[in-house]
């Protein structure tokens, strides 16, 4: 049996995920219509289907732990407490963006919510996120960092590296994997001799476990617990959220390796449709209540775009602004 | 001024800055404890503890995205590469990611930290530890590049390295550690990143050199000057960025200009300096620049035929005579 949502958080938090969630998945939404319209370029990799794991992960961490991330990340930023339309900004190339139109959609930042950075070299964070830790302990700061990544970066020499020095070290690291078993068009028993990608830490004796990342309060409880003992401990930590990306790779891919059976099943399990369901059946929302959240955040989303539409692109100057301190 | 080896003016700078800087930390392998395999950093340990001098596992490309991430987090990590050609393991880190942070997030990220790395060749050591790297850093913007010739610019460059707030690639030439000089003990004494020194006025011909080649250049001109020739001997000590300034004064002042380099010579920094100097002393060069190079091979173990894929005193002499003969 489930537990029951309020034994887990009060009401207003509840709802509070599942606006997260809402507004994360109205955000990648708004994305892919205006890169069909030609507003954002580039590569574009968007995260509907896993703002389980964005939602429920941030909940369990605390403001001063240090976030980082791939290039799937839009969500994690915003969920954070990113302004949706500096984020918005960047995806246009403006230079009210989150990074003056100098990162894009792979390479958001924001160090007054320690959000330490999207990264688009797969594994590139894991080293980065292990000397985050390190200067955390070194500098006797509360914090631990939590670094996101996906199931295809297990299979780089960092992940190894970086799993041996985090708990070589005793330094408080949260990895937190987010399985959605493709690595672009690559299922993961095909990359990785063992799939089963939270057994993995035991080369390096880290605690692991596997968490329904389809669930934001699974999600939620597990990172909490998690986090709590990688602050006790001092330790590194491991997650596996299993979940699934509805759409492409990139905005490029049309995703034609996936059955639509296995697509339909994963619909099915849909984070957003579930939640609100198990939030009106034990009373915690009403439709009404959900309908004005849903609003609130197609509002925010909207003014996002207008935002972005009508700002200014970055002075031809910045071009050289920003190489060296 | 005492006089010291390079490898102990390295040392000096490193122990001053520490005690000068709790947030300077140095890692890398067998840094601590076994005091480097070049034993730059000995005493560290002894002085200043485990949580500051560490021993890291042999994964390259994470050590330096450990001081990537402690650089971002407040530290000032110098980081030891054990040699050079380790480096290339590690060039994601140093290319995608240190060299790109402060940019690619806008400015809102420093990553103030240096990465040491002994390297060159000359010692017999095949084609794996002998090789000269320092073109393949200076191409990418985001980070600079020292290289110094002697004891006093060692420690004054490091020392600014680190106090630097952007990414520094400090190469150490593994022939110079036993080098000596007179080292200013002040522990102020700073040499500014992106300046080059003339290290022997002259009249005929420049010698842009850096590093061991410094060091052959100024033997070289040594040997012209009994000759009758005069050479001005440019030592650029910062690769990046290059002091342009003080290459092309010399230049326009002399009308010739050899380039001297360790590095494979295709696409090499003698290549660069070479289109710089044409570009802004055409008019007043009476020569065209020379280029002397290492060889474009692999460098080979045997010391009969490695000695001829590095650039020598007496390369370096013929090639200075050869510009003020005439013989192009
Ligand atoms: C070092 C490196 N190799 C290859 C790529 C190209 N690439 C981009 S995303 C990706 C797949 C990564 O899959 P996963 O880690 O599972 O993340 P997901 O896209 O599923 O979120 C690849 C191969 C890259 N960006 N970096
Ligand atoms: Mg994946």
């Amino acid at each position: 049996m489930e537990t029951k949502l309020r034994m887990v958080l009060p009401d207003q938090e509840l709802l509070r995920l599942y606006e997260q969630m809402f507004l994360s998945r109205e955000f990648e939404e708004h994305c892919a219509e205006q890169y069909t319209k030609g507003n954002i370029t580039g590569f574009l990799h968007l995260y509907s289907g896993q703002e389980a794991v964005a939602v429920g992960a941030t909940a369990g961490l605390h403001k001063e732990d240090y976030i980082l991330s791939a290039y799937r990340e839009h969500a994690q930023a915003i969920v954070r407490g990113a302004d949706p339309k500096r984020v918005m900004a960047e995806l246009f190339g403006k230079a009210t963006g989150l990074c003056k139109g100098k990162g894009g959609s792979m390479h958001l930042f924001d160090p007054s919510l320690n959000f330490m950075g999207g990264y688009a070299i797969v594994g590139g964070q894991f080293p980065i996120s292990v000397g985050l830790a390190f200067s955390a302990k070194y500098r006797n700061e509360d914090r631990i960092t939590a670094c996101f990544f996906g199931d295809g970066a297990v299979n780089q020499g960092t992940f190894h590296e970086s799993l041996n020095w985090a708990q070589l070290w005793e330094l408080p690291v949260l990895f937190i994997c987010e399985n959605n078993f493709y690595g672009i068009g690559t299922e993961v028993h095909r990359s990785s001799a063992l799939a089963s990608i939270h057994r993995r830490t035991c080369g390096y004796d880290i605690p692991s476990e596997k968490v329904d990342g389809m669930d934001v309060i699974a999600v939620y409880k597990a990172v909490k617990y998690a986090a709590e003992k990688v602050r006790e401990t001092g330790r590194p930590y491991f997650i596996e959220a299993t979940t699934y990306r509805f759409r492409g790779h990139s905005m490029s891919d049309p995703g034609k390796y996936r059955s639509a059976a296995e697509h339909e099943l994963w619909k099915s399990r849909d984070p957003l449709p579930s939640f609100a369901k198990r939030l009106l059946e034990e009373g915690i929302a009403t439709r009404q209540t959900l309908d004005a959240v849903e609003a609130r955040c197609k509002a925010k989303v909207e003014e996002a775009v207008t935002f972005a539409e009508e700002s200014p692109w970055p002075e031809d100057s910045e071009v050289y602004s920003d190489i060296y301190v | 001024m005492a006089e010291m080896t390079y490898r102990d003016a390295i040392n000096l700078a490193l122990k001053e800055e520490m005690r000068r800087d709790p947030s300077v930390v140095v890692l890398g392998e067998d840094v601590a404890l076994y005091e480097g395999s070049f034993k730059v950093t000995r005493g560290l340990l002894s002085e200043f503890g485990e949580e500051r001098v560490k021993d890291t596992p042999i994964s390259e490309n994470t050590i330096i995205g450990v001081a990537v991430g402690a650089a971002m987090g407040g530290l000032r990590p110098v980081a030891e590469l054990m040699t050079v050609n380790f480096a290339l393991l590690a060039m994601d880190q140093i290319v995608n990611h240190m060299a790109k942070i402060h940019y690619m997030f806008g400015g809102q990220a420093t990553v103030p930290m240096t990465i040491r790395m002994p390297g060159g060749g000359g010692s017999q050591l095949g084609a794996q530890h002998s090789q000269s790297l320092e073109t393949f850093f200076m191409h990418c913007p985001g980070m600079r590049v020292l290289y110094p010739a002697t004891p006093a610019d060692a420690k004054g460059l490091l020392k600014s390295a680190i106090r630097d707030n952007n990414p520094v690639i400090f190469l150490e030439h593994e022939l110079l550690y036993n080098s000596k000089g007179e080292v200013p003990e002040d522990s102020e004494f700073l040499v500014p990143i992106g300046k080059a020194a003339v290290k022997r006025p002259g009249e005929q011909v420049t010698i842009v050199a850096y590093a061991r080649m410094t060091v052959l250049a100024l033997q070289a001109a040594e040997e012209l000057a009994k000759e009758g020739i005069s050479c001005e001997v440019v030592d650029l000590r910062s690769l990046a960025p290059l002091d342009d300034d003080t290459i092309m004064a010399s230049v326009k002042k002399t009308g010739r200009a050899v380039v001297v380099e360790e590095c494979w010579r295709t696409c090499g920094l003698g290549a660069e300096i070479a289109s710089r100097i044409f570009e802004n002393c055409f008019d007043l060069l009476q020569a065209p620049v020379r280029r002397v190079s290492g060889l474009d091979v692999p460098m080979p173990y045997s010391r009969k035929i490695e000695k001829l894929c590095i650039p020598q005193a007496e390369t370096i002499v013929q090639a200075v005579k050869d510009v003020v003969n005439g013989h192009y």
